[in-house]
């Protein structure tokens, strides 16, 4: 999580020299803050605007619908991720199907559910946070997502990465966490066997930050441990009842 | 070949063979041989023994030919039994035939059939034809070895189809001189003659042992490994005695899955059976293109580490940091110190499943704070740091099931498993099933009804918690429940991506299913 991407010394050294002048006035009067680069400058995520999208064939999970970060206690042990995964944060925070645009609102502060498409195989959440200019550090995320099977697969199993802890739910029930401080690593935590339904599939995730470097990755494997890459990803409106 | 492993650790392994169980007194046991899911093994004299598990032995029937130093394989639907006698003064001597469709005298394919003599040696010769061997080898042609000190070892060539001489006019070859007991086993692209030098039948007196060399060809020329031919009493050391296991003699090979192979044999004298001549067998492993004596499990504390990912089998709970953490920032991209574990629950909440662990740098209230002695913050505490209580820290685990995952090794309580034999529970060939426990504790790993692991408060006894440990080819070791319910096949422990591990298929050319046991 201290790691800094080779990305963000020239983002940051750009923006430093872009702010130089404003900082001079700033003895006058106070400085404008400049606008977030946003979402399609980020070097590894991309805004979300196609219907759907299909997997590639290592079945990584790569568009999701993620909530901008909330404040987190710092803390990735344990116990620490399962008081986050516990805590309420907002209504039906383990049943929304957001919509890009939508907000919840936490604390009396608003935050907006983005859908993005990652590169990569990883969601890189500190891009998602840095681009939109929020706070990367002591944060949660909450990201949806939902893939569309064309048939029932039974065994299948959730191979997740994450920086740092993360808890993992599918069509509504808690699969998999993993805890402490450590960094993404593909199919780090396995659920244990489940069964996708045909059609749409809600794939839930919380990630909890302390500082530095945070990212996931996820994808299905089914019972031989090959990745399942015959799904669609769709709107997470497709899923509701 | 997944390469070798020197992972199995004297603590688990020691003493060398694990004595197996029943009735085992046997004086050149023919190769394991499996019928209608048993076990069988011919001895010199009129000795048969079979188990139902390859680890409790019993008396068996004797075969319709007995004699000296037996071999058997399987042809086609027919098991031949080739049985040895010196008929008149040695070295003349003769090796007989004679084969049946069934073993279990309760079959009716039972019935032993003459199939007349193979070979015999005319007392002149410079050999004494007893001690057969075969190998059907890959190629489909069928091999018997045979001799005895007077003289060579030789080898001809038999009919794969009648079990008889392929052509009598073909002189035999020698191949071997000066040993006994031979056979003949083929790997990748060489044939390895293993026969037994020494003296054998004076009891603890006896100094039986195995030797090896290999060749292109089964006629050789075999050499052991410094080039030695043995022609010329060349033979590179497969086993020898050990502790209290005098003598060993008589290899036989025995293949149980793809890439699980054991060997039997007999010592000489097993002097915590007074002496007894008895079966033994163990792993057989490969390493550097030679076969070698691997070992039972035998019980001991032990870190089950996964070949595929280097992580451990732990219990999914929340670690406590040793004592003298330094809780200052770490590297290699970890944040600053967790402020250390609360000493409330463990993780694992209800409901949450393959949860997974990593390591907190922080120091937690079992930790005992930062220690940066006066060498500095890597200078350690300046004492030896004391093990982890596991009485201590197993207050904070839940009381009923828990579930398991995997992470890295960090000598925590969580993260040690004792082995310990299930005395009267069966086992498989070579050892016996064992329990495995927290160490420290009676929570035991067991199976679960949809082929997942979890930890059970107490040890029960029930064949989801008993555990088949044994030792692959390549040095690792396969870990199988006795049984999962309601499964169709056999399941061994698995290791599915770093964190979590499961129950699965063994697949031998995945390292998924292999585990080192390390010694702690």
């Amino acid at each position: 999580m201290t790691t800094l991407r080779s990305f963000a010394v020239p983002a940051l050294v750009g923006l430093i020299l872009l702010g130089g002048p404003r900082a001079t006035r700033a003895a006058d009067t106070p400085a404008a803050k400049p606008p977030p680069p946003g979402i399609d400058a980020s070097p590894s995520l991309k805004v979300a605007r196609s219907a759907s999208v299909a997997l590639k064939p290592d079945g990584f999970l790569s568009r999701w619908w993620v909530l901008e970060p909330m404040p987190g206690d710092g803390r990735v042990t344990d116990s620490a991720i399962r008081a986050a995964a516990e805590k309420t944060y907002f209504p039906d925070q383990l049943a929304i199907l957001p919509r890009a645009g939508e907000t919840v609102t936490v604390s009396d502060a608003r935050y907006t559910w983005h859908a993005v498409d990652s590169r990569r195989h990883n969601v890189n959440l500190y891009h998602f946070a840095y681009f939109l200019g929020k706070e990367t550090s002591n944060v949660v995320f909450w990201g949806v997502t939902v893939v569309d099977s064309p048939e029932e697969i039974a065994g299948a199993r959730l191979a997740v990465g994450s920086n740092a802890g993360s808890v993992w739910w599918v069509n509504g029930r808690e699969v998999v966490g993993i805890y402490g401080d450590r960094q993404t690593q593909i199919d780090d935590g396995i659920s244990k066997k489940l069964t996708l339904r045909k059609g749409p599939n809600v794939v839930r995730c919380l990630i909890v930050n302390n500082r530095g470097m945070v990212d996931f990755c996820a994808r299905f494997l089914d019972a031989d441990d090959n990745p399942i890459a015959r799904l669609t990803h769709v709107a997470p409106a497709a899923a509701s009842p | 070949m997944i390469s070798f492993r020197w992972t199995a650790l004297l603590l688990l392994l020691a003493p060398p063979a694990f004595a197996l169980d029943g009735r085992v007194q046997i004086h050149d046991p023919s190769t394991l041989v499996r019928c209608d899911g048993k076990f069988y093994t011919y001895g010199t004299g009129s000795t048969v023994l079979v188990s139902d598990d390859g680890w409790t032995w019993r008396a068996g029937t004797t075969a319709a030919r007995t004699g000296l130093a037996p071999d058997i394989i399987k042809l086609g639907d027919r098991y031949h039994l080739y049985v040895a006698r010196n008929v008149g003064a040695q070295p003349k001597a003769e090796i007989e035939m004679i084969s049946t469709r069934s073993l279990d005298p309760a079959s009716p394919d039972y019935k032993w059939e003459p199939g007349g003599i193979i070979v015999g040696t005319d007392g002149v010769e410079d050999c004494n034809g007893i001690d057969p061997g075969l190998l059907l080898d890959r190629a489909g042609r069928l091999w018997l070895v045979y001799g005895s000190y007077f003289g060579f070892i030789r080898i001809v060539e038999l009919d794969p189809k009648t079990g008889k001489r392929l052509d009598p006019a073909v002189k035999p070859v020698d191949i071997a001189i000066n040993c006994e007991a031979a056979i003949l086993i083929q790997q990748d692209e060489w044939y390895y003659l293993l026969a037994t030098h020494g003296s054998c039948c004076q009891g603890a007196n006896s100094n039986y042992n195995i030797r090896v060399g290999r060749a292109r060809q089964p006629t050789g020329p075999f050499l052991d490994h410094d080039g030695f031919d043995m022609l010329q009493g060349g033979g590179k050391l497969f086993l020898g005695s050990e502790s209290r296991l005098v003598g060993p003699g008589h290899f036989g090979r025995l293949e149980l899955d793809r890439g699980v192979e054991v060997f039997s044999y007999h010592y000489e004298a097993d002097l915590q059976r007074g002496g007894a001549s008895v079966l033994a067998i163990r792993p057989l492993l490969w390493k550097d293109g030679w076969p070698v004596a691997g070992d039972n499990a035998r019980g001991g504390t032990v870190m089950l580490e996964s070949v595929r990912t280097g992580t451990v089998l732990e219990l999914a709970v929340e670690g406590v940091p040793l004592s003298g953490g330094r809780g200052g920032p770490g590297r290699g991209g970890r944040g600053p110190g967790a402020p250390g574990a609360p000493g409330g629950p463990p993780a694992g909440a209800p409901g949450a499943t393959g949860a997974a662990g990593a390591a907190g740098p922080g120091p937690g209230p079992g930790g005992g704070g930062p220690s940066r002695g006066p060498g500095g913050l890597f200078a350690g505490t300046g004492s030896p740091i004391a093990p982890q209580d596991v009485a201590v820290v197993a207050k904070n685990w839940p009381a009923g099931a828990i579930e398991t995952r995997m992470a890295n090794y960090l000598d925590q309580a969580q993260q040690k498993w004792t082995l310990a034999a299930v005395p009267d529970a069966g086992g498989y060939p070579g050892a016996p099933y064992f329990k495995i426990t927290v160490a420290g504790t009676d929570r035991a790993l067991a199976a679960t009804a949809d082929g997942e692991l979890t930890t059970v408060p107490g040890f029960t006894g029930a064949a989801e918690q008993l555990w088949r440990v044994q030792q692959l080819t390549d040095g690792s070791y396969r870990i199988m429940p006795k049984s999962v319910p309601g499964a169709r096949e056999p399941l061994a422990l698995s290791a599915v991506g770093a964190g979590f591990a499961t129950l699965q298929r063994f697949n031998p050319d995945s390292s998924r299913q292999r585990w080192n046991l390390k010694g702690l």
